[in-house]
């Protein structure tokens, strides 16, 4: 299946390569640097590229490309989905993943991949099992080691992959048993000029962190199961349970992990929790252009809507922008043409706004398309789509464990149409709110 | 040295980052500059008896291996610690010996006897991590003692090394393909293993050295799909997809005989509302092939084997890895019975939300269904719709995605969309939107002359490359009707001034050539300017400009003669060899010379032959041939190693490979069900097995969506499973034997099954016995009631048509009859309108019984036209208006919502009673007749269970609760279409029975009569066409058509209008008043004006009259789904 993997940095440097049947000459990645030229923008390069013996197949994450190369049939999805499960190991085991901690780290990685990987197919993917067999370095053990010469490989012979439970091990203790679920939910919508929706959707999703003596069996149900439209679960919920009772039953591996993703049915009206009010208009013949922006809450439950951020791409013909914010700061990008604002909290008694001018290139024509803004905003202690969890019950271990549970809206996609007014025509175009908390 | 230097280089380049291998020894860093000597170091540490210093080597020696450096030299000091007790530095001697020991052959054999030690190991762990490293030692002098040892391992107690194994045979074959048949022998032998830890590693293995030997599966089939819920992740993706292929040489295609299925179905059938539309006629137009056919057919019936496949799979729709949701997903779409396939859309859609990489795999492999499976997807259009933030390749797949669902309905509202897109920055994306609107434009005829406009308005754009873009689309588009479009083409010829981008150039040229007789003025000299500039243009410019040259010297020799020799002279002298052979080829062809031969007299056909519109489609048509997920199908190419989706078999499967299978499955399960064999199987099984309590949970979930099967997941022995199901959480060895006495149960049921024929053909069986009973039955009452029957109808149809005098009192006659033996069951209703009342009051007097009920009214369908008119005539004399502004005056059409014969017994009609719904002013009131026409009563007649279209709604009418045989009841419904002509699906249920029945509405229903004086008409007009839209023009569709012979006076035009539609006559006696300049009389025009009833958009219409029975229709419309459909309409009610 996976014949080898190169490790890409956004310069075009190979950093790592790792091989796990006979050797491909790294020249294999010639075909993927071509394709990363026509490519205008990172995120354009085709995910598979067919080369004469051989197909890559590669991901791109924190401006990494992970490319795989393929010698025959297999799903590609398949690739994909181990390229990013890499990725997610690399960031549980190294806190980021980037260049610099991966070249860092780069024994561990290589273990790492050996295990991931037996003659292309994926042997321990589950994190549990694999941090068994190679411990996770942290600062302390580093310097223990350093000291010591031991090492990060597992002591005693690992046993996760025997397990019952493969995504558990056994005998784990701790001395303060804790449970805590976060619900983080994400608003995806877009709408139109006027402000009235066309599409929005709530997509939701429950990680946890667990971190409970021996072998727990946990449940954990909702007052109104029904606004969860389609789930996806972690291997560890018993689905029969799911599909009967609309309970989650599962024995939780040890740590942080993702229960649960959900989509909250599109019948159920979304509130969309803030508003823009937007003022952009150029004037044909003069070089300059008004630029008028407010935000505000609605909808929000009496939370607060935190960490806003702001930014709109500005159409090329803009030159520079001069613009007066009533609170937080902004930057203007004179290259990229991005304006981007730092709001931080809205104040619903005093709205903040963003207004000032816009100066175009001198004689050029009103410009023809229109700027997208993307806001990006937290609000804390609610869900949006009313998902409440009911209780949370252990069987199976005697003592009581300390349980938390924590509400977040964060918004996904969040699209906006804007006009822009000029003095003789209206253009209409979307602009992205994105909106996230967290 | 090169190496090292670059070494150097990167180091120095990445200090802040620091090398890896120094981090933990700050001091081996700086000491050591050369290669050669670090090397040298190496050795020396790796020779040392300290642990730390070899750990700290082979730490330095992995980072280079890891950046790509060779270290090949090392292997002699390395390999000898290949015993050395450290686990770590073990381990990555290993990593080192497993990438060079194809290098180093000779040296490599020192390390195997350790391996060998290894395998004998009576710890597990070390027993598989040995055969690991053995197997991955590419040295092919091991290949006997690796074929030995995997042997070994295929029998060990460890399922852990079993599946080590399994892995290793794959590594062997690729070492030495010369093992196949040996190491089949393993892979059947593995196959057999019954833990979910092997089951997806040989799977592999099977797949990576013998796919072909599908007969291999035969035995193990059902155990896998058993065991698939709990097997890894990566394992289900591999086990689906071969089971996939397996399905598809084993059972029947189950989709080879819908109808059945879908009456078999039931329920579920009717998941989305266009299917439905689809199905409704076909189930329509089957029932009564059904009765011919009846007794030939051989009916469909699942394999039972399929059947627990497709259940067993459909769980890990829910899987968190996209890999096996989509491997789920395309096992569903090809192995599924169409009813069934919707389930997999909304897992797909759910994937769209993951990464980048993720969504442009599942939008291809989306693309591909949409072409197939429509109606899957349109519930989720707006999922589709492109965001700013995403990837250029991601909306262009989307937008693929978006055309594919095109439909009538949805049309207006995708388009609405694409005219945003138009708009971005990204200007690949724009590009790639014309052309999707070009293509919608194709397939949905009532659009195209509105997007042509639409892209005609683009022509103005000031990118010059949107404007080459719509040049290219619109050139495809005029090639389909050039005739209607001269003036089109005289816009475009006018942009060759302007325009550069060649591409487009040269289809303006071609447009202008190939239809030069519709701008014979223009052409010319659209030819002069590009002789002058010929020396200037691109290649395929040039190419164009010798085409219009030519085919203009065949059309109009005269004007262009000279400038066509000189073109073609330019062009003989071209640098391009293309160019210049062109040029000699034409100049011989159309000038007559004594040479040129027979050919010249053909120049005129040659060029100007009739050439067939291209036919713009889907790139991702026909690509389902490929196994979707797959790499083939992502790249619409065979990969290496793809194994083709075998075709269904053409006949029924062969029945004896079927006993075969059901004979070697018979001893499998048997023996599984000896106690200590599951016992066994017990120890090794992960945890609570879901996949082994499952068979009755599942069946019983299953149960709804397939109804077929009901009656094998209702036979009691399931009750059990719901009861486990709790226990099941419960760990321990109780609830393990009691799943174990449950699966011995389930055991002894799958006994019975194989024993007895399948029950899910029983059922089905059954099922259709009673439905041809029921047609025998249905057809001696058919027989009974022939001549009663007879009567109603016809006095029905006289009821709707009655001319005569007589007829009318005969219904009057029969109406009381009727009402009066009505009053009991029915609630009596109510009509409404102000106007309806007074004329209703006149009849009502003595027929009706005052409603106590407010719900609805429904309208005396059975006033004659006569009457209706006669009530207008009252009407007119207290209104000041001409008698045409009173909006429902014409006849209402009957429609047929069941048939007597379908409905045994029971027959429903509707019509649209053009009546305000009292209860939601934003319905359409539908009113329904029921006439019971069988021998027994019908009781507790309501709707259940309806399907609508997103944003539709229902009200339902009050229940009847009893309507005795040879009655009728009337009732009212409202029904929300949305302004969409989807139709309203819904159940018809009586106390015994339930009907599958659909309402679509005309377009003309939709909307309801406005007051509006003519100048108010107008004003709306203008502000109609003034509308904000970009692609302007689309609110207004004009058609010239020629009335009908016996259409052309006022009232019949009038008449039909409002027939066609439930508009309100504008009136023009206002007009004289305010328009000074009065219309000659005898070319009137007529208007129309109404809302549609839901989003009360304007719809205005304008019919004006012109000599001969011509006529100009214009519709104005908001929404132009509904204008274009519209303008269908009343044209055909006006010319026939």
């Amino acid at each position: 299946m996976i014949h080898s993997l190169f490790l890409v940095n956004a310069s075009g440097d190979i950093f790592l390569e790792k091989h796990w049947k006979s050797v491909v000459s790294r020249s294999v990645c010639d075909y993927f640097f071509e394709a990363q030229e026509r490519a205008t923008e990172p995120e354009n390069v085709p995910p598979v590229i067919p080369t004469p013996h051989h197909y890559l197949i590669s991901v791109l994450r924190h401006r990494i490309y992970f490319v795989a190369v393929i010698q025959s049939e297999v799903p590609p999805l398949f690739v994909i989905e181990f390229l990013h499960r890499v990725v997610d190991t690399f960031q549980d085991y190294f806190g980021v993943c980037t260049e610099a901690a991966i070249k860092d780290n780069v024994v561990v990685v290589y273990e790492l991949l050996e295990e991931m990987l037996d003659n292309g197919f994926p042997l321990a993917t589950e994190s549990n099992i694999l941090k068994e067999l190679i411990k996770p370095p942290t600062i302390l053990r580093t310097m223990v080691n350093t000291i010591t010469g031991s090492t990060n490989v597992g002591e005693q012979l690992p046993t996760g992959q025997l397990s019952v439970v493969p995504w558990r091990r056994t005998g784990v203790k701790y001395t303060n048993n804790e449970a805590y679920f976060d619900v983080v939910e994400e608003i995806d919508a877009i709408i139109d000029k006027s402000g009235s929706t066309i599409t929005a959707e709530i997509q939701g999703v429950i990680d946890a962190c667990v971190k409970l003596t021996g072998m727990p069996d946990l449940t954990l149900s909702f007052m109104n199961p029904r606004l969860l439209d389609d789930v996806s679960f972690h291997p560890c919920v018993r689905f029969k349970r799911w599909e009967a009772e609309r309970i989650l039953s599962f024995i939780p591996p040890d740590g942080n992990f993702r229960l649960l993703s959900y989509h909250v049915s599109s019948q159920n009206l979304v509130a969309i929790p803030v508003y823009v009010k937007h003022n952009i208009t150029f004037r044909e013949g003069s070089s300059q252009g008004r630029f008028d922006l407010t935000l505000g809450p609605k909808q929000t439950m009496g939370k607060a809507v935190e960490s806003v951020l702001v930014s709109s791409q500005l159409p090329r013909g803009v030159l520079n922008a001069n613009l007066n914010p009533s609170q937080g700061t902004y930057t203007f990008d004179p290259v990229t043409k991005l304006l981007s604002w730092d709001v931080g909290k809205i104040n619903p008694q005093k709205l903040p706004s963003l207004k000032g001018t816009m100066s175009l290139q001198a004689g050029a024509s009103k410009p023809d398309e229109n700027p997208t803004i993307n806001i990006q905003f937290k609000i804390q202690q609610m869900a949006i789509s009313g998902l409440k969890v009911n209780r949370l019950d252990m069987y199976g271990e005697k003592y009581k464990p300390f349980k938390g549970i924590k509400y977040m809206t964060k918004a996904g996609k969040f699209q906006r149409c804007v006009w822009i007014a000029g003095s003789d025509r209206y253009y209409t175009n979307r602009a992205s709110l994105i909106i996230v908390t967290s | 040295m090169s190496a090292s230097s670059a070494f150097n280089d990167e180091k120095g380049g990445s200090s802040s980052v620091g090398e890896p291998e120094y981090g933990h020894d700050p001091a081996s860093g700086g000491i050591f500059s050369s290669d050669y000597k670090r090397h040298d170091d190496l050795k020396e540490m790796l020779d040392s008896n300290k642990d730390s210093l070899k750990l700290e080597a082979m730490k330095r020696i992995v980072a280079m291996i890891a950046r790509g450096k060779n270290a090949s030299d090392l292997f002699p000091a390395v390999v000898k610690n290949v015993a050395c007790k450290n686990i770590e530095v073990k381990k990555l001697v290993y990593v080192y010996l497993v990438r060079y020991a194809e290098e180093q052959q000779d040296l490599a054999l020192l390390s195997i006897s350790t391996f060998q030690r290894g395998l004998k190991d009576p710890n597990q762990l070390i027993r598989a991590s040995a055969l690991r490293v053995l197997s991955s030692i590419r040295v092919t002098i091991i290949v006997p003692i690796m074929m030995l040892a995997i042997k070994e391992a295929a029998s060990d107690m460890s399922p852990y090394v079993r599946k080590t194994a399994a892995h290793a045979i794959p590594k062997l074959y690729s070492l030495d393909p010369e093992q196949k048949d040996q190491l089949i022998e393993v892979i059947e032998k593995l196959l057999a293993d019954k833990t979910t830890l092997v089951a997806g590693s040989v799977v592999m293995a099977f797949e990576e050295v013998c796919p072909e030997r599908i007969d291999l599966i035969h035995k193990n089939y059902r155990k896998l799909c058993n065991l698939l819920i709990d097997v890894e992740e990566w394992g289900q993706v591999v086990i689906i997809n071969m089971l996939t292929r397996y399905a598809r040489t084993q059972f029947l295609n189950p989709n080879i005989n819908e109808s059945l299925l879908e009456e078999g179905g039931g329920g579920e059938k009717t998941f989305y509302g266009s299917d439905e539309d689809e199905d409704e006629d076909e189930e329509e137009k089957e029932k009564k092939a059904e009765v011919a056919a009846m007794a030939k057919r051989k009916p469909y019936v699942m394999d039972p084997d399929h059947r627990l496949l497709l259940r067993n799979t459909k769980p890990l729709l829910q899987s968190r890895n996209a890999a096996v949701v989509m491997a789920v997903a395309q096992l569903y779409f090809h192995l599924a019975p169409k009813a069934e396939v919707g389930v997999i859309a909304k897992a797909l859609v759910r994937l769209l939300r993951s990464h980048s990489e993720v969504q442009y795999v599942v939008l291809q492999n989306v693309a591909t269904m949409t072409i197939k499976r429509r109606g899957m997807f349109e519930p989720y259009l707006k999922s589709f719709y492109i965001r700013s933030t995403d990837p250029t390749q991601i909306k262009v797949l989307k937008l693929e995605v978006l055309t594919n669902l095109a439909n009538e309905t949805n049309i207006s509202t995708i388009l609405r969309e694409f005219q945003t897109y138009i708009k971005s920055m990204d200007k690949d994306f724009v590009a790639a939107t014309i052309q999707a609107i070009g293509r919608c434009a194709t397939n949905i005829g009532e659009v195209r002359d509105t997007c042509l406009n639409g892209l005609v308005q683009l022509l103005s754009n000031r990118d010059e490359l949107v404007v080459a873009e719509s040049v290219v689309v619109i050139k495809k588009l005029l090639q389909m009707q050039p005739e209607k479009h001269s003036d089109i083409i005289k816009h475009m010829a006018k942009l060759t001034d302007n325009i550069q981008v060649p591409m487009a150039r040269a289809s303006i040229l071609w447009l202008i050539g190939e239809y030069c007789e519709h701008v014979p003025k223009i052409a010319p000299d659209v030819l002069r300017k590009m002789a002058k500039s010929f020396t200037n243009e691109e290649d395929i410019v040039k190419l164009q400009i010798i085409n219009l040259a030519a085919k203009l010297y065949l059309t109009n020799s005269k004007q262009t003669k000279l400038l066509t020799q000189y073109v073609l002279n330019l062009a003989k002298y071209d640098q391009n060899y293309d160019i210049r052979d062109r040029a000699r080829f034409i100049r011989q062809l159309i000038v007559p010379t004594e040479k040129s031969g027979a050919l010249s007299k053909y120049a005129k056909k040659l060029f100007l032959a009739l050439k067939p519109a291209p036919v713009l489609e889907s790139p991702f048509k026909d690509r389902d041939h490929f196994q979707l997920g797959s790499l083939s199908h992502l790249l619409n190419a065979k990969a290496g190693g793809y194994q083709e989706l075998p075709d269904w078999p053409e006949a029924a499967p062969d029945p004896s490979v079927r006993n075969v299978e059901v004979k070697e499955s018979v001893p499998e399960w048997t023996k599984c069900s000896s106690r200590e064999k599951r016992k066994e199987k017990k120890v090794e099984k992960p945890f609570y097995s879901d996949s082994e309590g499952e068979s009755g949970p599942t069946e019983s979930a299953d149960s709804e969506s397939d109804s077929a099967s009901g009656s094998e997941s209702g036979s009691g022995s399931e009750e059990s499973g719901s009861g486990s199901e709790s226990e099941e959480s419960e760990e321990g060895s109780e609830s393990e034997e009691e799943e174990e006495e449950e699966e011995e149960k389930d055991k002894k049921k799958k006994k019975k099954e194989l024993k007895k024929p399948v029950p899910e053909t029983e059922s089905e069986q059954s099922s259709e016995e009673e439905d041809r009973k029921i047609k025998r039955k249905s057809k001696q009452r058919k027989s009974d009631s022939e001549s009663e029957s007879d009567e109603d109808e016809e006095s029905e149809s006289e009821s709707s048509q009655s001319e005569s005098e007589d007829s009318e009192s005969e219904i009057e006659v029969k109406k009381k009859k009727k009402t009066a033996e009505m009053k009991p069951p029915s609630k009596p209703v109510k009509k409404e309108t102000k106007k309806e009342k007074k004329e209703m009051s006149l009849l009502d007097l003595d027929d009706f019984e005052p409603a106590p009920s407010p719900q609805v009214t429904p309208v005396n369908t059975f006033l004659s036209n006569s009457l209706v008119t006669d009530l207008e005539g009252l009407s007119l004399s207290d209104s000041v208006l001409s008698p045409a502004t009173i909006a429902p005056s014409s006849v209402l059409k009957n429609y047929e919502l069941l048939h007597r014969i379908t409905g045994e017994g029971l027959s429903v009609e509707y019509c649209f009673s053009r009546q305000p719904f009292s209860p939601d002013a934003n319905m359409v009131a539908v009113q329904m007749q029921f006439t019971n026409s069988a021998t027994s009563d019908t009781k507790n007649l309501h709707m259940e269970d309806v399907k609508l279209q997103s944003g539709m709604r229902v009200k339902e009418f009050p229940e009847i609760e009893l309507l005795s045989a040879g009655e009728t009841a009337m009732a009212v419904m409202g029904i929300d279409f949305c302004d969409s002509t989807q139709a309203a699906n819904f159940q018809l249920c009586t106390h015994t029975r339930k009907f599958f029945v659909s309402i679509q509405p005309p377009v003309g229903e939709l909307m309801r009569p406005i007051f509006l004086t003519e100048n108010e008409f107008k004003k709306e007009q203008e502000k109609l066409l003034q509308n904000l839209g970009q692609l302007m023009g689309m609110n207004e569709i004009t058609e010239k058509l020629t009335l009908d012979a016996k259409c052309r006076n006022e009232h019949a035009i009038v008449q039909r209008v409002t027939t066609a539609a439930n508009l309100s006559r504008v009136p023009c006696g206002s007009d004289k008043e305010c328009s000074p300049p009065v219309p000659p009389p005898d070319h009137p025009v007529y208007r129309f004006a109404g809302r549609t009833v839901t989003s009360s958009s304007l719809v205005l219409v304008t019919v004006a009259t012109k000599e001969e029975g011509a006529a100009q229709l214009t519709v104005n419309c908001e929404k132009m789904v509904i204008g274009t459909m519209l303008v269908k309409d009343i044209l055909l009610a006006l010319t026939q």
